[in-house]
C-alpha cells in the first residue's frame, strides 16, 4: 500500500503549499492596499499617537516581504504586542490583534468557530442523507410519478432562499406547533441535548437548500453510471435491482458527490451568514460581515485565512476519500 | 477426448448438407440422448426500437450442448438477438414479438423473479469489451462471488472460494491472490477470462458470448477461443456465439446463422455455410474475408502485368528509409523504449506491411515515419535526405475515421486543409481539387459541405484517404486503416488503396494487427514485437515459411474458415503455446 501512503503524503504537501500561497495572496491584498493602512487598521476613532503605534506594530516602514515574514513568524511562533501600557503575548498561531477591540484575532475566531462547525457538520449530515437519498431515489424511479414529484421538490428547494425556508420553519415549528423553542445557541460542552435541539432548525434550513444541489448531482451522476456496461453485466446475471443500484451504481456515482461536498462544506464554514443571522448563531460568517463593515483589517485577514484553511482541508480530505473509493486515482 | 471441431447436433432442414461432407470427428460434448426440449427455441423474433426494426423474424433452435454462431456485420441485429434471449430489453422501451424459450423458460412471459433465475443461473452472457463490463470499484473475485450468491444462497466464504475456483479454471495464474485485484490491474485477455469465469460460476446450460474476442490480440483471441472450446467439451454447455468475424465462428461452433438487416440470410452447419454458401450475401461476406493463407491478390495486377506500373517508376528506388529508429516514453526508471532499433525501407509503388499485436510499437513507428513523433535516436530519410518534422510528401491515414475527422467542419474543409496549408488561395481551384479527390476515392464530388456524421464508417475512411492524397504525397502511412470497419467495407477500402497505389505510384506503409489484411496488401512484411522487428522479408516468404517462432505463433493463432484447418491449428497452438 506504499502507493496509497505516497499519494496521501503528496497530497498533504500540496495542501501545505496551497495554504502558504493563500496566506501570501490574502496578506498582500489587504495590507498592500493604497491609503493609510495604519489609520484603516486602527479604526476611525484612533488618535494620531495610536495610529503611529499601530504603524510601528505593523512595521509599515519595512518593505512588504519583510512585513509578511513578520506576520508568518507570528503565525508559526507567536508574538508580543504592546498596547501602550501593557504587553500582550499572542501565542502561535497568532493572527494578530484587532486594534479596534484590543482582542487577539485567534481568540475571537476560537469563540466563533465551534458555533460555525456545529452548524455546518450537522447540516452536512442532513444534506448528505437527504440530497443523496433523493438523488438515488429519483434515478431509480426514473420516468415514474414519484421521480417527477421528487424533481419538483428539488427544484423548489433550490429556488427558495435559505431565509425563507428558515422563517417558515421557525413560524410553523416554533410559533404554531410549539414543538421546539425559538433557537438560541447553547455550547455543546455545556448541555449537549439542548445544543442539538436548538440547532435542529438551523441544520434543516441550511441543509434543505444544499440538499437540492446534491439531489440533482446525485441523480445525473447515477443515471450516467447506470448507463455503463458493467451495470448491464450485473443485470444480465440476475443481480436484483436493489443491489445493482445500492452496490454498483452508487459507488460509481460517488466521486462528484465527494467533490461537491468538500466545496459546500468549505464555503459553509464562513459563508452561512444568512442562517447564522436568522437564528442568532454567533458564528464565523456573521463576525466576518461585521469586521468587513467596520474595516477591522486584522480580523478580516484572520477570518479569510481560517475559512481558506477549511476549504483547502476539506478538498484535501475529499481527494483522499476519492482515492479510497477509486484506487485508480492513486496511479494517476 | 481428442481435439476436434464439434459435430453439428442439429441440421437445418433447408440446407443440402449431403453435398458437403461433414468432418468425421467425435462429438465434443456428452449430448443428452433424451434431447426432449431444445435448450433455446426462438421463433419469429421481432425487436423494434422506436421506429427502427433491429430484428425482423429470426427463428432458430439450439439443442443442449450444441453451439450456434450468429454472424453478421454491424447493424445486422445479431447482438439484439443475444440480448433478447435474456430479455435484456425489458424496461428499455423496445418492443419484442415472437417466442423465445431458453432452458425451459418462456423469456417474454417470465416474471422478474424467474428472469433473475435464468440470467446467470441457466444462461450466462459473456460480454464484449471486458474492461467496461466489470465494475471498476470491486475486486474481480468479489464480483464473481456476488453473482454466485444471487443464484445459490451460498455463504460469503463459499462464494469467494467458488470465485477463486472458476478463476483458476479459466487459467488465471495464482487465482487466490489475483481474485483480490480490481479489473484495471488485469490485462485485456485476463479480464475476458474473468468474465468467462463469472459466466461459469453457476454452471449454466447456455453460454451467450457477444463478440468475446473482438477487443483482443490474435494470440490472446486464440487462447480465449481454445478455452471456450475446452470448457464446452468438459461441461457440455451450449454456446451461442455472436461475432462479426466468420473465422472466429468457424473455430468455435457447429452451426452458423448469417444475419443481415435483422433477417436470417443463411443457416446451416459450418462446413456447409462456409464451404458451399448458397446465398449471394454469404458468398460476398466470405469473399471479403481476408485469408492469411492466400498470396496477395487485392488491388494488384502485379508488375509482370505491366498495366499498372508506369515506365518511370523503378521498383528499386527507395523513397522512405528508417535507420536505427528508437523512441522512448517516460522518464528515469519508468522510461521504456516503445520502438527499439528499427530499420526499414519502402520503395516507390510498393507496400510494406507492419504487423504486430497491441503494444508492439507499430503505431509509434508509423508516427515517426510521418514525422509526427521525433525519434529518440536514429533517422528517417526521404529520398535519401534526412527528414525532420512533417512534410507534404509523407502523409498518414488514421485508424479511427470517427475521431480523426473534425466533427464540426465539413469533410470538404478537412480535405482542403492540406491544399490551403500549401498556400493555395484560389477558392475555385481548392473546391475543384477537393471535388476531384472526393470522386477519386469513390465519393460524390458534390458532398463538399457534408459533415462526418452524415457518412458511414467506410465513407469516412475514404474521406481520410482523400485528405492524405490532397498533399500529393509519395508515401502514405496507414495506421490500422480498416480495423474499425466491417469485412465487406474493409475489402472495398483495401481495394481502393491498391488502385490508388497503381495509378499514382504511391508507396504505402500499412500498419495493422490483422495478419490476413496485411498479407493481402503487402509486398514486404515486417513483424514487430516489443518495439523490435523480429522478422522482415517478402510477404510470401514470411507467411509461407516463417523463421521466427513469434511469427509462427501469430500465424497459428489466426482463425481458420475451415473447421478441419481450425482443429489442426488448435493442435499446433498447443505445441507453440507461449512460455
Amino acid at each position: 500500500m506504499s502507493g496509497f501512503g505516497g499519494f496521501v503524503l503528496r497530497r498533504t504537501l500540496g495542501t501545505v503549499i496551497t495554504l502558504f500561497a493563500i496566506s501570501v495572496i490574502v496578506y498582500v491584498v489587504f495590507y498592500a492596499t493604497p491609503g493609510n493602512v495604519a489609520q484603516i487598521t486602527c479604526g476611525p476613532r484612533c488618535s494620531p499617537a495610536q495610529v503611529h503605534q499601530v504603524a510601528e506594530q505593523l512595521r509599515l516602514g519595512d518593505p512588504l516581504y519583510v512585513r509578511y515574514g513578520h506576520f508568518l513568524q507570528g503565525l508559526l511562533t507567536g508574538q508580543d504586542y504592546s498596547t501602550g501600557t501593557s504587553v500582550q503575548h499572542c501565542p502561535a498561531p497568532c493572527l494578530g490583534l484587532s486594534y479596534q477591540t484590543d482582542q487577539q484575532v485567534m481568540r475571537l475566531i476560537l469563540t466563533k468557530l465551534p458555533v460555525s462547525l456545529s452548524l455546518v457538520f450537522g447540516a452536512m449530515a442532513v444534506w448528505l442523507v437527504l440530497g443523496v437519498g433523493t438523488g438515488v431515489l429519483s434515478a431509480w424511479r426514473r420516468g415514474r410519478l414519484s421521480e417527477r414529484v421528487l424533481t419538483g421538490l428539488t427544484l423548489a428547494g433550490q429556488a427558495t432562499p435559505v431565509f425563507v425556508i428558515g422563517l417558515i420553519l421557525m413560524i410553523v415549528v416554533c410559533g404554531q406547533l410549539e414543538l421546539l423553542p425559538f433557537p438560541q445557541y447553547v455550547n455543546l460542552s455545556d448541555d449537549p441535548e439542548q445544543w442539538a435541539w436548538n440547532l435542529v432548525l438551523p441544520w434543516l434550513s441550511l441543509a434543505l437548500v444544499e440538499a437540492a444541489a446534491f439531489a440533482r448531482l446525485t441523480r445525473s451522476s447515477m443515471l450516467e453510471t447506470l448507463a455503463e456496461d458493467h451495470i448491464r453485466t450485473f443485470r444480465a446475471y440476475g443481480v436484483g435491482e436493489r443491489s445493482v443500484i445500492g452496490r454498483h451504481a452508487v459507488r460509481g456515482a460517488l466521486a462528484p458527490i465527494i467533490a461537491l461536498n468538500a466545496n459546500t462544506f468549505g464555503s459553509a464554514v464562513g459563508g452561512a451568514v444568512l442562517t447564522e443571522t436568522l437564528f442568532g448563531l454567533p458564528g464565523i460568517g456573521q463576525e466576518l460581515v461585521h469586521a468587513v463593515n467596520v474595516v477591522d483589517l486584522p480580523v478580516v485577514v484572520g477570518m479569510v485565512l481560517v475559512i481558506g484553511f477549511f476549504v483547502v482541508i476539506a478538498n484535501a480530505v475529499a481527494d483522499v476519500l476519492y482515492a479510497v473509493a477509486d484506487r485508480r486515482v492513486v496511479l494517476a | 477426448m481428442s481435439d476436434s471441431s464439434p459435430t453439428p447436433s442439429v441440421t437445418a432442414p433447408s440446407v443440402t448438407a449431403s453435398s458437403v461432407p461433414r468432418p468425421a470427428v467425435p462429438s465434443p460434448a456428452p449430448v443428452p440422448a433424451s434431447a426432449g426440449a431444445p435448450l433455446v427455441e426462438v421463433s419469429g423474433l421481432v425487436v423494434d426500437f422506436g421506429g427502427l426494426r433491429a430484428v425482423d423474424g429470426i427463428s432458430f433452435r439450439l439443442e443442449k450442448g450444441a453451439a450456434l454462431g450468429l454472424v453478421g456485420e454491424s447493424g445486422s441485429g445479431k447482438s439484439t438477438v443475444a440480448s433478447a434471449l435474456l430479455a435484456l430489453h425489458r424496461g428499455t422501451g423496445a418492443r419484442v414479438d415472437g417466442t423465445v424459450r431458453v432452458a425451459g423458460v418462456d423469456v417474454r412471459r417470465a416474471s422478474d423473479g424467474e428472469l433473475r433465475g435464468l440470467r446467470g443461473g441457466k444462461a450466462a452472457m459473456v460480454f464484449q469489451d471486458p474492461l467496461s463490463s466489470l465494475d471498476p470499484y470491486y475486486a474481480v473475485g468479489d464480483q464473481i462471488a456476488e453473482v454466485y450468491r444471487v443464484h445459490t444462497k451460498a455463504s460469503r466464504r463459499a462464494a469467494r472460494a467458488r470465485a477463486v475456483q472458476v478463476l483458476d479454471r479459466v487459467g488465471i495464474p495464482d487465482a487466490a491472490r489475483r481474485s483480490r485485484s480490481r479489473p484495471h490491474e488485469f490485462s485485456g485477455g485476463m479480464r475476458q477470462r474473468a468474465l468467462i469465469a463469472m459466466a461459469l460460476a453457476c454452471e449454466p446450460e447456455l453460454l451467450i458470448a457477444d463478440e468475446p474476442t473482438t477487443a483482443l490480440d490474435v494470440t490472446v483471441q486464440a487462447q480465449i477461443l481454445d478455452l471456450l472450446h475446452t470448457l464446452r467439451q468438459e461441461t457440455g454447455t451450449g454456446l451461442l456465439l455472436v461475432t462479426h468475424d466468420v473465422g472466429v465462428a468457424a473455430e468455435s461452433v457447429d452451426e452458423i446463422l448469417v444475419m443481415r438487416h435483422g433477417r436470417a440470410v443463411e443457416h446451416g452447419p459450418v462446413s456447409a455455410v462456409l464451404g458451399a454458401p448458397r446465398e449471394p450475401y454469404t458468398r460476398e461476406l466470405l469473399g471479403a474475408v481476408p485469408r492469411v493463407d492466400t498470396p496477395r491478390t487485392a488491388g494488384r495486377t502485379g508488375p509482370e502485368d505491366g498495366a499498372g506500373l508506369a515506365g518511370d517508376v523503378r521498383p528499386d528506388d527507395v523513397v522512405l528509409e528508417a535507420v536505427g529508429l528508437r523512441r522512448e516514453f517516460g522518464r528515469g526508471k519508468r522510461s521504456f523504449a516503445a520502438v527499439d532499433d528499427v530499420s526499414l525501407s519502402v520503395r516507390r509503388g510498393e507496400t510494406l506491411g507492419v504487423v504486430g499485436e497491441s503494444g508492439s510499437g507499430k503505431t509509434t513507428l508509423g508516427r515517426m515515419l510521418v514525422g509526427l513523433l521525433e525519434p529518440t535516436a536514429g533517422v528517417v530519410r526521404y529520398e535519401g535526405r534526412e527528414q525532420s518534422g512533417v512534410r507534404p510528401s509523407v502523409q498518414m491515414v488514421f485508424q479511427d475515421p470517427v475521431s480523426s475527422l473534425n466533427p464540426r467542419r465539413s469533410v470538404g474543409e478537412s480535405i482542403a486543409d492540406p491544399l490551403r496549408a500549401r498556400g493555395e488561395k484560389d477558392e475555385g481551384r481548392v473546391r475543384g481539387r477537393v471535388r476531384e479527390l472526393l470522386e477519386r476515392v469513390g465519393l460524390d464530388g458534390a458532398h463538399y459541405g457534408r459533415y462526418p456524421h452524415e457518412f458511414s464508417g467506410g465513407q469516412r475512411q475514404r474521406v481520410g484517404i482523400a485528405r492524405a492524397l490532397a498533399a500529393d504525397p509519395a508515401v502514405i502511412v496507414c495506421d490500422e486503416p480498416v480495423s474499425a470497419l466491417d469485412v465487406t467495407t474493409q475489402a472495398q477500402v483495401v481495394a481502393l488503396l491498391g488502385e490508388l497505389q497503381r495509378e499514382l505510384g504511391l508507396a504505402l506503409v500499412f500498419v495493422a494487427h490483422d495478419l490476413a489484411v496485411v498479407r493481402q496488401v503487402s509486398d514486404h512484411v515486417a513483424v514487430m514485437r516489443r518495439g523490435r522487428i523480429v522478422e522482415h522479408g517478402p510477404a510470401d516468404e514470411v507467411y509461407d515459411s516463417p523463421r521466427d517462432p513469434y511469427t509462427r505463433q501469430l500465424l497459428a493463432a489466426v482463425p481458420a474458415l475451415d473447421p478441419e484447418v481450425a482443429a489442426r491449428r488448435r493442435a499446433e497452438r498447443g505445441e507453440l503455446s507461449p512460455a
